[in-house]
């Protein structure tokens, strides 16, 4: 258990983990991995109070200001951090300076065995595989038993097999043990799959923190919707809300648009609308007259991806349609005139701008 | 006896960058590390004797000798030699410490080593190529300056014969290539 309330160059959080994953997510340069470095005691914040378990690791009022070596907090750093003049085995050693040596053997040997890092303990970092460097980080990481673990996510340098292989270690970190887990995600997907709980970071301070589905399903607020990536954000007033026939009707800029019913909405509210890509049905339009919740577009620009096609249209509108289905199009004429469906179930309401 | 001399000028800057390794490796790892009150005033200070010609210092010296009685033996010439080395050895170390990722350093702050073991184990073995490069260029310069001073000072009957300028530069030389080809060949992170 961490609870931790500090100011430190522009940061200004307050939060608590238990055991699991807990990610702090935001942009780069929010203060995430300030955050980490304040808890391990690299950076002293200006104020506030760190506990951890029982402990006081930093209090700005009473100046208490443990260093980094007493604070039992485990750290893996975002370039790894492996000392390169030393061998993947002694890299291990390291940390357990104090105990006897027949204790060090013992964890040294449990920790290669629990990461398969039996072939590599001889070499030195350069000379081992990204995938056994990112193992022997996180046993090193975990060799002097920490209370908790700070892990700093790699921005980049991640291809998809080493990807693969960081999802493995931090979901063998989350049920293997029963450390807090402090992770500075740069990737939504990773906190989606794996953290437990999200502390969502705009500007050095926490916008939203809760269960990630809860955040990705109902964001508190348009910044928050922007920053996990949620496209198709328009400002609409609540023109008529109906309870009885569990319907709404909303007005955005330039169109009019069918909602479910909205609880604790009134008429008049200025909300944000957000509807998923893949959640709009997109066809050409073939000079009939739009029905009801269909709106008449421009394409702008159509971007292939591995298994859909992003349509983006005039008025900040993206579609995501099967590329089958868009490779049936027909391709006469220029293809530029389109229709957009937005299912009244798929319309979401966001907080007040 | 021209020997003699060399082994005289290798004597004297042996010393020189001794002395000057004593100061620049504290207080360039202290420059790279820590900001304080000073530090800049202090590095420009260190740094001082490599833009003012020498001729002004050894003015200064001698205007102080009627008060502190400067003699001319080889330890003076030690002293010399080294406040000339320390700006050198400095710039090079304080570069040398200051390009160790401070990554690495906390990681050994962060897994329990105290200060000073940090400094042994990981920031040492880090930068001593770029440290043995420093003192090789310190020792390069301590050497060829006593040549060159040594060949002017000394009266005719002493004066090391002019092809032992040779060896002088080679060996100048040498250090700084050496150096610089230790500073370059970084180890792979």
């Amino acid at each position: 258990m961490i609870q931790v309330r500090l100011a430190a160059h522009g940061a200004d959080v307050e939060f608590q983990a238990a055991s699991g994953i807990t990610a702090l997510f935001g942009a780069a340069g929010v203060g995430k991995t300030l955050i980490l470095d304040a808890i391990a005691g690299f950076v002293t914040p200006a104020s506030g109070r760190i506990i951890l378990d029982d402990e006081i690791l930093f209090d700005g009022a009473s100046r208490v200001n443990l260093p980094p070596g007493r604070r039992h907090c485990g750290y893996v750093a975002r370039h790894w951090a492996l000392f390169p003049h030393m061998s993947l085995h002694d890299n291990l050693l390291f940390p357990l300076a104090g105990l006897a040596r027949l204790e060090r053997h013992r964890r040294v040997k449990e920790m290669l065995e629990r990461f398969a890092l039996h072939d590599g303990a001889p070499r030195r970092p350069n000379q081992v595989s990204p995938a056994e460097r990112l193992r022997a980080t996180v046993a090193r990481a975990l060799i002097g038993e920490p209370k908790l673990l700070l892990v700093d996510e790699p921005a980049a340098g991640l291809d998809i097999a080493l990807r693969a292989e960081w999802h493995n270690v931090l979901r063998m970190l989350r049920d293997e043990t029963s450390l807090p887990v402090l992770l500075a995600a740069h990737d939504p997907d990773t906190c989606f799959e794996l953290a437990g709980n999200m502390l969502l970071l705009d500007a050095g301070r926490i916008l939203q923190s809760g269960p990630p589905r809860k955040i990705f399903d109902q964001p508190a607020g348009v910044e928050a919707a922007r920053l996990l990536g949620i496209r198709n954000l328009f400002p609409a007033e609540i023109v008529a809300l109906d309870p009885g026939r569990n319907t709404s009707r909303l007005r955005l800029e330039t169109f009019e648009l069918n909602g479910p019913y909205l609880p604790g909405r009134l008429r008049g509210d200025r909300v944000w609308l957000c509807v998923e890509p893949g959640q709009l049905h997109a066809t050409p339009h073939d000079g009939s007259k739009p029905s009801a919740n269909q709106v008449a577009a421009r394409l702008e620009r159509a971007t292939e991806m591995p298994r859909a096609v992003r349509l983006e249209f005039a008025g900040g509108i993206v579609a995501e349609i099967a590329r089958r289905d868009f490779e049936q199009q027909p391709k006469d004429g220029d293809n530029k005139e389109w229709l957009v469906e937005f299912p009244p179930h798929a319309l979401r309401v966001l907080g007040c701008p | 006896m021209p020997l003699d001399w060399l082994w005289i000028g290798l004597r004297c800057a042996g010393w020189a960058t001794l002395l000057s390794i004593l100061v620049a490796l504290p207080l360039g790892w202290l420059l790279a590390h820590h900001r304080f009150p000073g530090c800049e005033l202090l590095d420009a200070i260190a740094t001082l004797p490599l833009v003012l010609p020498p001729a002004v210092l050894v003015y200064y010296l001698l205007a102080a000798s009627g008060r502190w009685r400067l003699d001319f033996s080889w330890r003076a010439a030690v002293g010399l030699s080294a406040i000339y080395t320390l700006p050198l050895l400095l710039r090079m170390m304080r570069a040398g410490f200051a390009a160790v990722d401070a990554g690495f350093e906390n990681a050994a702050r962060g897994l329990g080593a105290g200060e000073w073991r940090t400094f042994l184990r990981v920031t040492l073995p880090l930068a001593w190529r770029a440290l043995i490069g420093a003192v090789l260029a310190g020792f390069a310069r301590a050497f060829a300056d006593f040549g060159a001073t040594a060949l002017l000072a000394s009266d005719a009957s002493h004066a090391p014969t002019p092809w032992l300028l040779v060896p002088i530069a080679a060996l100048a030389l040498a250090g700084l290539y050496i150096g610089n080809r230790l500073r370059r060949t970084q180890v792979p992170a």
